[in-house]
């Protein structure tokens, strides 16, 4: 026995998570029943996918500040309304729905780096709770300053991808479910597509692993920490330009409950998975919608209170997350 | 030969700890140079006032101009630490830390790739492997392999034999003394196994509490009464 143990492989990459993987595997499954059975269920299972993205691609701006910073950034909601704000003025001003979109993609990544050097970066040699204590900041100065400029009040923006369905036999699809899902999906591949190829990319997983060692090899840490955080901010932002027209109105509170969700999606996920983040916003969004509808009790008032119920059961059974993990480091 | 790196009067501390009092040594162009000392001497440090990863001050001249900036300057000056306890990216695969090597550089890898493959050959297979993965022999190699990614003027080593079986060890500093010798790499190494330290160094230093005790040729240094009953056991 001694000498087949030996002779086995080692695991190369990660330990595997696969309980978590089977579990996931049979909820796809139930969702597939489910939606061939009932077109309402499929409704809501696609609706879920379309809000669970948003969740996840906020909860993915939230992952990728804590990994290389390691504090939770509470602002990440603000800063994705303040960007709809801005592209709101945008369209205002007489640019069509798709030139303010990128141009809001744009300004959301220079303000994402100018925060963090001009907030962020004198603190955070301090300590952890420094940061966060300023992030908190941020929430307030970018709710008050919106709230100052555009007024509280209701408003009204362009619906991006009109209000058209789609009729797949007796499923009925909203065209802007599916475009929630196709931007956001583009997005996070782009996303991972730079940090998986690019050398700046490289960089910066390197200086959030080790940032010692990634200066020694020459990784200009602090440049791209600002990088990391103005991705962040163009992540909260796709976030935020899709929340507004499933919310239908822009108001300075849009992206609170979104928030609250992202958090719960990145927690459920594992705070150092950005797949993990992904996988839980979308797990999150389907469930709150399912639950909503078949469990009667719950109806749309009790979800927040369920979502962080079940986030808590979750957490007491795994409590790294569902794909937070160890890695194997000999030394 | 001229001075690759002098050090003149380097003091370093670790908040209110001071850990260099004065330290100047000089590395010539071309050689390797040991650094020996027992634990807590300052070998460590002496590396680290170098890539300006500890407070210090003193004078420091890189190829004839005074060393300033962050470790990410130095290093892009041509200067590749490879730190205690080697620096891998253990979450990264071996691919992923040998281009965090070049980081510093431009252009196609490809050839580099194909000489570090000359030196290392079995890196090639474990090119996916993730990092941490491997033996601590296997990450020192890593560490050297990356280090040469970086096409250094000078390397820093930090223990290099630290924690590797004898013929590992052996093989760690064969590979160092090529380096040296076919890509011209000047290398400071710092090393608590002064016997095959000077076997491989032209010059070394030995430093006391912070201070260089004794400096001279290898070979000078290994017949050293004091050396050889300190460092060498016999």
């Amino acid at each position: 026995m001694m000498e087949l143990a030996r002779r086995l492989p080692i695991p190369q990459r990660r330990l595997p998570a696969s309980p978590v993987l089977l579990l996931l595997a049979a909820a796809c499954i139930f969702l597939v029943i489910g939606s061939l059975r009932s077109a309402l269920f499929a409704e809501l299972t696609v609706k879920g996918v379309a809000t669970g993205a948003v969740y996840g691609s906020l909860a993915l701006a939230l992952v990728l500040i804590y990994r290389a910073t390691e504090v939770i950034n509470f602002a990440q909601g603000e800063m994705a309304m303040a960007t709809v704000y801005i592209a709101y003025q945008l369209m205002l001003w007489g640019l069509s729905y798709w030139s303010a979109f990128f141009l809001t993609l744009a300004i959301a990544f220079i303000f994402g780096v100018v925060t963090q050097q001009m907030f962020i970066r004198p603190v955070q040699e301090k300590s952890v709770i420094a940061v966060v204590i300023v992030t908190v900041g941020l929430f307030i100065l970018i709710d008050g300053l919106v709230s100052w400029k555009w007024g509280a009040d209701q408003k009204f923006m362009q619906a991006p991808f009109g209000n058209r369905n789609y009729h797949l036999g007796s499923v009925t699809i909203a065209r802007q479910d599916v475009g929630t899902i196709a931007i956001t999906f583009v997005t996070v591949l782009l996303l991972w597509a730079f940090f998986r190829f690019t050398k700046l990319g490289l960089g910066m997983r390197a200086g959030a692993l080790r940032p010692a060692a990634a200066r020694l090899v020459g990784v200009r840490t602090n440049a791209l920490l600002a990088i990391g955080w103005g991705l962040a901010a163009v992540l909260g932002a796709v976030a935020g330009l899709m929340t507004e027209p499933a919310e239908y109105v822009l108001q300075p509170t849009l992206m609170q409950p979104v928030l609250l969700y992202a958090f719960a999606a990145a927690v459920l996920g594992g705070l150092e998975s950005p797949g993990g983040a992904l996988v839980g916003g979308i797990a999150l969004g389907i469930f709150l919608n399912l639950v909503g509808q078949y469990w009667s009790f719950v109806g749309s008032v009790l979800q927040l209170p369920v979502a962080f119920a079940t986030l808590l059961i979750i957490l007491l059974i795994k409590p790294t997350g569902l794909f937070g993990h160890r890695t194997v480091r000999k030394v | 030969m001229t001075a690759l790196l002098e050090m003149r009067d380097v003091h370093a501390r670790y908040g209110p700890v001071n850990a260099l009092h004065g330290v100047s040594l000089t590395v010539e162009e071309g050689a390797i140079v040991a650094v020996l000392g027992a634990n807590g001497a300052g070998k460590t440090t002496t590396l680290r006032a170098i890539s300006n990863t500890v407070q210090r001050d003193g004078e420091l001249r890189f190829a004839g101009k005074a060393l300033r900036g962050g470790p990410e300057t130095v290093a892009r000056l041509g200067v590749a630490h490879v730190p205690e306890g080697r620096g891998t990216f253990a979450e990264l695969t071996v691919a992923e830390n040998l281009r965090l090597g070049a980081y510093t550089r431009r252009g196609n890898l490809k050839d580099d790739f194909a000489r570090v493959g000359s030196y290392f050959p079995w890196l090639d297979d474990r090119r996916h492997q993730q990092a941490g993965t491997l033996s601590g022999g296997e990450q020192q190699m890593l560490a050297l392999a990356r280090a040469f990614m970086q096409r250094p003027r000078l390397l820093l080593l930090d223990e290099p034999s630290l924690g590797l079986a004898p013929l590992l060890v052996t093989e760690v500093f064969r590979i160092v003394k090529e380096l040296n010798e076919n890509e011209g790499v000047t290398v400071l190494v710092v090393e608590q196994n002064a016997h095959i330290a000077l076997q491989l160094a032209q010059t070394a230093y030995v430093l006391e509490v912070g201070r260089v005790a004794l400096s001279g040729p290898s070979a000078e240094l290994q017949q050293h009464e004091s050396v050889r009953r300190s460092y060498l056991g016999y």
